[in-house]
């Protein structure tokens, strides 16, 4: 392919993707009641956005289950990549590290299903969890991050060598010492990024919750997902952009957090 | 401290992803009841039940649904790739454009794929922008069905997906040598013709990467068919779901789930060797 070529063909990709997203937003704040329809410039969808009570509720939920999810997968997916990465050869290796890519690869909807399955047996043999609701969708929220964040500490632990490590222990750091003066600051990246994929992963994910929440665990997703089940509103117009604003943010974060470090 | 950092998230993945998997095993060899949970498993007197499996092979409608599930993802990965190689080998070449444009192409993915399946709703409806611009330009009278199509649901699937197949050919090209194209310039290739010798072959294994990141999870998608396909799409995401909330036949849903991830094996064992491989 010729340069030019090349360059087309990006530029008419990236606008494939942009434009359905730019158009979404312009048009949220368009005053007409039909979606996608310029009616006047006004921020009526917003403020009708505010005063929506159900959605709110879905999204206070959807930030703490997904906040509480990141922050156990980021302990649980640390301590995977550092294992894999660091703890060199040892039994049950290879299944451990199976185990943490299962996850990765599986569709959602087989994911899902077990997990609730899980449930529902544990519920059976022992009364816990009770139902269904916010902490089983926690539950499986965490357990997909937990891949993800494994994956992103691993891959770091593994192109930093303990060089540095070692040369603290042999100016006399205890390893505990050396851990949190040393590798805890090379690691942090990592671990803000693991923890923001999993946040991530768990507010736009609708499968997993589908199947793991009751009828008490709507999360924003979820709402969503069954509002443009009857169609489209403006409404999700404007969600949409405040969404967008907010990822936007986080990326430009987890760019400047990774960059800082390098 | 060394044996808790691997017995914790040992015993998380056990219980969490090695437990459950089994349990679709199990249900899959069950028999649906009435109850809750509605179904009995094979220890409960009734010995293993082979049917479920069976009727994935005899019914034609989940026959077709595993079947059409994989011509979908197929269809899905390889328009993912046509529109993808062009971007990640340009986005390599970009020089110091390359990370401006490649958060270009992944801030799409971290806004939620819900919001971009939003706008094409907005987009294809009757009364939508697509067909307000036939309209205007006097190509229609009336507006054409767009929505709750095969293709509105590829063109969903393709949107989505598309930044998954980008990243493995962006990271396989900026691993190129320039200086194999310029030889083979030199020596009187055209450029269509280096390409197609030089460049396409050095990329083989990230595209073939690129196609199963985009076919394994789109083999099992469940939201897009539901919002942007016809009501007969019955792909086997949709028909799990069916099985499930609807007919609550766990085993058959389980059976379904089962057989998805048998078709799935071999592409994930190859998707997985690839990896280690690139």
């Amino acid at each position: 392919m010729t340069p030019r070529l090349v360059r087309v063909l990006l530029w008419a990709g990236l606008a494939f993707l942009w434009l359905p997203v730019a158009l979404l937003v312009a048009y949220a704040f368009s005053a007409s009641p039909v979606p996608f329809r310029w009616g006047g410039f006004s921020l009526r969808w917003f403020a009708a956005l505010a005063a929506n009570d159900r959605l709110l509720e879905a999204a206070w939920l959807s930030l703490r289950i997904a906040a509480g999810s990141a922050t156990l997968a980021t302990l649980l997916g640390g301590a995977l990549g550092w294992v894999l990465a660091r703890h060199g050869p040892f039994n049950g290796r290879a299944l451990l590290g199976t185990l943490a890519g299962t996850p990765l690869v599986l569709p959602e909807v087989v994911t899902g299903l077990s997990l609730l399955l899980l449930f529902v047996a544990l519920e059976g043999a022992t009364g816990w969890p009770a139902g269904r609701g916010a902490l089983t969708v926690l539950l499986a929220h965490a357990t997909l991050g937990t891949a993800y964040a494994a994956v992103v500490i691993q891959s770091r632990l593994a192109t930093r060598d303990r060089d540095l490590e070692e040369a603290a222990q042999d100016l006399g750091a205890t390893p505990a010492a050396a851990f949190a003066t040393v590798t805890l600051p090379l690691m942090a990246p990592a671990l803000a990024a693991g923890w923001l994929l999993a946040f991530t992963l768990s507010l736009d994910d609708v499968v997993l919750a589908s199947f793991t929440s009751g009828p008490s665990g709507t999360t924003l997703p979820v709402a969503l997902f069954s509002m443009l089940r009857l169609g489209m509103t403006p409404e999700v117009n404007a969600l949409a952009t405040l969404l967008l604003v907010a990822a936007a943010l986080t990326l430009a974060l987890v760019g400047l957090l990774l960059r800082r470090r390098d | 401290m060394k044996a808790l950092l691997r017995l914790v998230p040992g015993l998380w993945l056990t219980l969490l992803v090695a437990a459950p998997l089994a349990l679709v095993a199990v249900l899959a060899l069950s028999w649906q009841a009435d109850g809750v949970p509605p179904y009995e498993p094979p220890w409960a007197g009734q010995g293993l039940n082979p049917d479920n499996l069976r009727l994935l092979l005899e019914d034609p409608h989940y026959r077709d649904s595993l079947l059409q599930s994989l011509v979908v993802a197929a269809l899905t990965g390889g328009l993912c790739l046509l529109l993808a190689a062009p971007m990640g080998i340009g986005i390599a070449r970009a020089g110091r454009w390359r990370n401006v444009l490649l958060a270009a192409v992944l801030l799409p993915f971290w806004t939620g794929f819900l919001i971009r399946i939003g706008a094409w709703i907005g987009l294809l409806r009757d009364e939508g922008w697509i067909n307000a611009v036939l309209r205007a330009l006097g190509l229609t009278q009336d507006p054409i069905p767009l929505l709750y199509t095969d293709g509105a649901m590829l063109l969903g699937m393709v949107h989505a997906y598309l930044p998954f197949a980008v990243l493995p050919i962006f990271a396989a090209a900026t691993r190129l040598d320039p200086a194999l194209e310029e030889a083979a310039a030199d020596l009187g290739a055209t450029p269509g013709h280096s390409f197609l010798t030089v460049t396409l072959p050095q990329l083989l294994p990230a595209l073939a990467a690129a196609f199963l990141l985009v076919f394994i999870p789109a083999a099992g998608e469940y939201v897009i068919p539901e919002l942007l396909g016809p009501p007969d799409a019955t792909l086997v995401g949709r028909v799990v779901f069916q099985e499930f909330f609807q007919n609550r036949d766990w085993p058959v849903a389980s059976a379904l789930a089962l057989a998805l991830l048998a078709l799935l094996t071999g592409p994930i064992l190859l998707y997985q060797r690839l990896g280690r491989a690139g």
